[in-house]
């Protein structure tokens, strides 16, 4: 919090009292927000706070019937998208490193495409594309729509911190791994891109949390997701409004926990750093992932 | 775009492996009868008094009669699939259900793409307002008014386009939306099949709150949704549908399902006579 | 060939785009004003307001942008009885600018902290040293150059937030998301043709969005 300190000066004794101020006007004026809502909610007419929309969370059929199984078809989707968009991420990265000019034209068009499109319209692509051209069937077929639609967007993500992450290693690395006689494929693998992997952990795992926000778009395929399981739940319970309420600090909770791993990852990178700077967890905050007008053709400096 | 084409292979595999994986190897959804006696059938999950899942249970008239006939056919392991609106269609071409029992009307325009078995009920196109509301009456007095249905089906279109033009449509992806939209004011009248809007008036949460019309003013023949030219059971569904008729049983679901809701089926079409297969 | 210029004519595609960006740009100016008064909380000395600008990026960056949606258009509209415009059209659409903002805003706070970060210690002691209050420090001194350094980041949201526009389609927004479902849904024979027109859409729209951005920031970067 050193931004904080430098901004303003250590209070003094008018300043404290018109902070004191400023605080009870903002508390209040949030409270009084709080308040609406809260009352908005329990109107006589349609009250959502009553025990009886409450009371059916409160039950092991809740949990055992829709929300864990949700729970754990998003964090399945999730999590295979985000191991097989970290696979195809570093080899579409490596692409476009390449010193072939052809293979780092096609892979960074592959990137620009594919992190252009929706993931929604995505989705709905490959859940046809799957039944269609492909011939899958039963509750893969939307699995498939879900996974597909979040590995292409990802690992081409995944692909630019991977670029980002090698182009940011001091130059020494490399030219040390041509000097003792490693060819420029063998110094990437061997030198660049373990440090750039490392590097980049932590935007992995924040990684993971748009993931698991977006696996929610599954529903649209009527992947049988957290959101899908409680709207499902909310209609043999008729408690629509308490069931976001409650999928929401699910999913506030999870993705929550797995920011702080991210942090932590980042703490513990920049304690022990050795040559390539971290980039930031955080994938939006990534300089990395800034739209690039010369994108397509890549600075592809190995 | 070779790299793509991996890329869905790989995507693809660990799909499939996955999945199988978690249900245990039934990965064959449509499933033949001698095949261990396993069916896969779509119903829907959030329709009150039709289908509805609760908790691990299926309950409603669409699923009594699925559970009959599937009896009669020799199945004895069912399994319920969700068929939401849009996707009955291909959950049928594609052989994920054998049979879709989802509030799914005959018309030519599906029969293009998949065959029926049935009718089994016969139902109609009506409104759904709140208890107290007394100037919404039938279609036409809908004009001004906001109207809710469900995206995918044309049952709005068709009262925008033949009894109120200055009808206000929302369109949500569930009909549970809807109704708690009209519960909650924000919309007048929620449209579909009467014997749907019955079901969620006579849900514990909206008794007393909400009514139906009650001036049907279409006929939706509900048929049992199988993939196209499968003749054999179409023949095999009707036969066990007449036998449920006949029996009374089908009387008995109806009553325990759609019954409470002191909703009566318009008499004089019900209980249908199920079509000639072709 | 036929089937496609049969579709095209049927389907209003240009419309469903137009929406995609009045969507876009609403969104983005709603995010903007936003995301600055929660970063600006996250910063005063005010323990309250910093709480609550934490509390919000906290709740809203994790919770998925269709639940938010649906917040709004169930929560606030249907239950609360907040409506934005007396037609349902027009109101889905304000819920679904509003939905889109209140997201975004916690990345454009984000965004404008790590600018804030950029910003030299020195520049805000010698504010300080000048006798700048808070608020003139922060308006005049820092946040210029914050958004300034926080261009890329801003650019990201901001391809994001147009990509994003597709989820306001589950409330009924005539948006390219919800023409192309419908479109998929009775005409599965062109599925190829429907993706490319409609992906080359959002292409087209990011692309510029992306050049401009890197433009922006490559002129407006503070060398230090």
């Amino acid at each position: 919090m050193s931004v904080q300190s430098v901004l303003f000066d250590a209070p003094g004794p008018k300043a404290r009292a018109r902070h004191l101020g400023l605080a009870v006007v903002g508390g209040l004026a949030i409270l009084g927000l709080l308040a609406l809502i809260v009352r908005g909610l329990a109107n006589p007419d349609n009250n959502q706070l009553t025990a009886d929309k409450w009371k059916p969370f409160f039950t092991a059929e809740a949990w055992t019937a829709y929300f864990l199984p949700g729970i754990w078809a998003t964090v399945k989707a999730a999590a295979l998208a985000v191991v097989i968009s970290a696979v195809v991420g570093i080899l579409l990265g490596m692409g476009r490193l390449s010193q072939l000019a052809v293979v780092r034209l096609l892979c960074g068009l592959f990137v620009e495409f594919f992190r252009s499109v929706p993931v929604l319209m995505m989705m709905l692509f490959f859940y046809f594309f799957g039944l269609y051209a492909l011939g899958i069937t039963g509750s893969a077929l939307s699995l498939f729509g879900v996974v597909a639609g979040l590995t292409f967007y990802n690992s081409s993500v995944i692909a630019e911190l991977i670029r980002s992450g090698v182009n940011s290693l001091p130059k020494g690395q490399r030219e040390a791994g041509l000097a003792v006689g490693m060819t420029p494929l063998q110094t990437l693998i061997a030198v660049l891109l373990p440090q750039a992997i490392t590097a980049m952990l932590p935007s992995l795992v924040s990684q993971l949390v748009v993931i698991l926000k977006d696996t929610a778009l599954g529903y649209i395929i009527n992947y049988p997701e957290l959101i899908r399981a409680g709207q499902n739940f909310a209609s043999s319970e008729g408690n629509l409004i308490p069931t976001f309420i409650v999928l929401a600090a699910i999913f506030i909770t999870i993705n929550y926990g797995l920011t702080r791993v991210a942090r932590l990852l980042e703490r513990r990178l920049q304690q022990s750093k050795r040559g390539g700077k971290t980039p930031p967890a955080d994938p939006m905050l990534n300089p990395a992932l800034a739209p690039q007008a010369g994108a397509l053709v890549g600075d592809g400096r190995l | 775009m070779k790299i793509s084409k991996t890329l869905l292979t790989i995507a693809a595999c660990a799909g499939l492996a996955l999945s199988t994986a978690a249900c245990g190897g039934g990965g064959d959804a449509g499933g033949n009868p001698g095949e261990g006696g396993k069916v896969t059938i779509g119903i829907k999950f959030d329709q009150p008094g039709l289908g509805l899942k609760e908790g691990s249970n299926y309950t409603g008239f669409d699923v009594e009669v699925a559970r009959y006939v599937a009896k009669d056919l020799g199945y004895t392991d069912v399994t319920f699939t969700e068929a939401p609106s849009a996707q009955r269609e291909t959950l049928l071409q594609s052989d994920q259900v054998k049979m879709i029992f989802a509030t799914y009307s005959i018309t030519d325009d599906r029969k293009q793409k998949v065959s029926f078995g049935g009718p089994y009920f016969i139902a109609g196109q009506d409104l759904l307002v709140k208890a107290d509301n007394a100037d919404i009456t039938g279609p036409d007095a809908l004009n001004g008014k906001k109207l809710c249905s469900v995206a995918g089906s044309t049952s709005a279109k068709k009262i925008k386009d033949n009894f109120a033009s200055a009808v206000q449509l929302q369109e949500y992806d569930t009909y549970s939306k809807c109704v708690e939209a009209l519960n909650s004011g924000s919309i007048d009248a929620v449209t579909t099949d009467n014997v749907i809007l019955a079901g969620f008036a006579a849900q514990p949460q909206y008794q007393g709150k909400l009514k139906v019309v009650g001036k049907p003013f279409s006929e939706e023949r509900y048929g049992v949704g199988i993939k196209k030219g499968d003749t054999d059971l179409c023949t095999k569904i009707n036969t066990s549908i007449e036998k449920m008729i006949q029996d009374g049983s089908w009387q008995k679901a109806l009553d325990s399902t759609v019954g409470p809701s002191g909703f009566k089926p318009d008499a004089t079409k019900n209980p249908p006579k199920p079509e000639a297969c072709s | 060939m036929d089937a496609l210029r049969t579709l095209l004519s049927e389907y209003d595609v240009l419309a469903a785009f137009w929406m995609t960006i009045k969507l876009a740009v609403l969104s983005a100016i709603g995010s903007l004003i936003i995301g600055t008064v929660v970063a600006v909380c996250r910063v005063s000395p005010v323990a309250v307001l910093q709480w609550f600008g934490l509390t919000y990026v906290t709740l809203v960056r994790n919770t998925p942008l269709t639940l938010i949606v649906f917040f709004c258009a169930f929560g606030m509209s249907n239950t609360l009885g907040l409506t934005l415009a007396p037609t349902i059209i027009e109101n889905n659409f304000r819920w679904g600018v509003v939905a889109l903002s209140i997201y975004h805003a916690s990345f454009v706070a984000e965004a404008l902290r790590s600018g804030i970060n950029t910003v030299p210690q020195g520049q805000a002691e010698a504010a300080r040293a000048l006798g700048l209050a808070f608020m003139p420090t922060l308006s005049t001194i820092i946040l210029p150059q914050a958004f300034r350094g926080a261009i890329a980041p801003l650019g990201n949201t901001l391809i994001a937030l147009t990509k994003n526009t597709t989820v306001v389609a589950t409330i009924g927004v005539a948006e390219a998301a919800y023409v192309m479902r419908s479109m998929l849904e009775f005409n599965i024979s062109l599925l190829y043709a429907i993706f490319i027109i409609m992906a080359a859409g959002f292409v087209i729209l990011t692309l510029p969005v992306g050049i401009f951005f890197t433009y922006l920031s490559r002129k407006l970067t503070v060398q230090r």
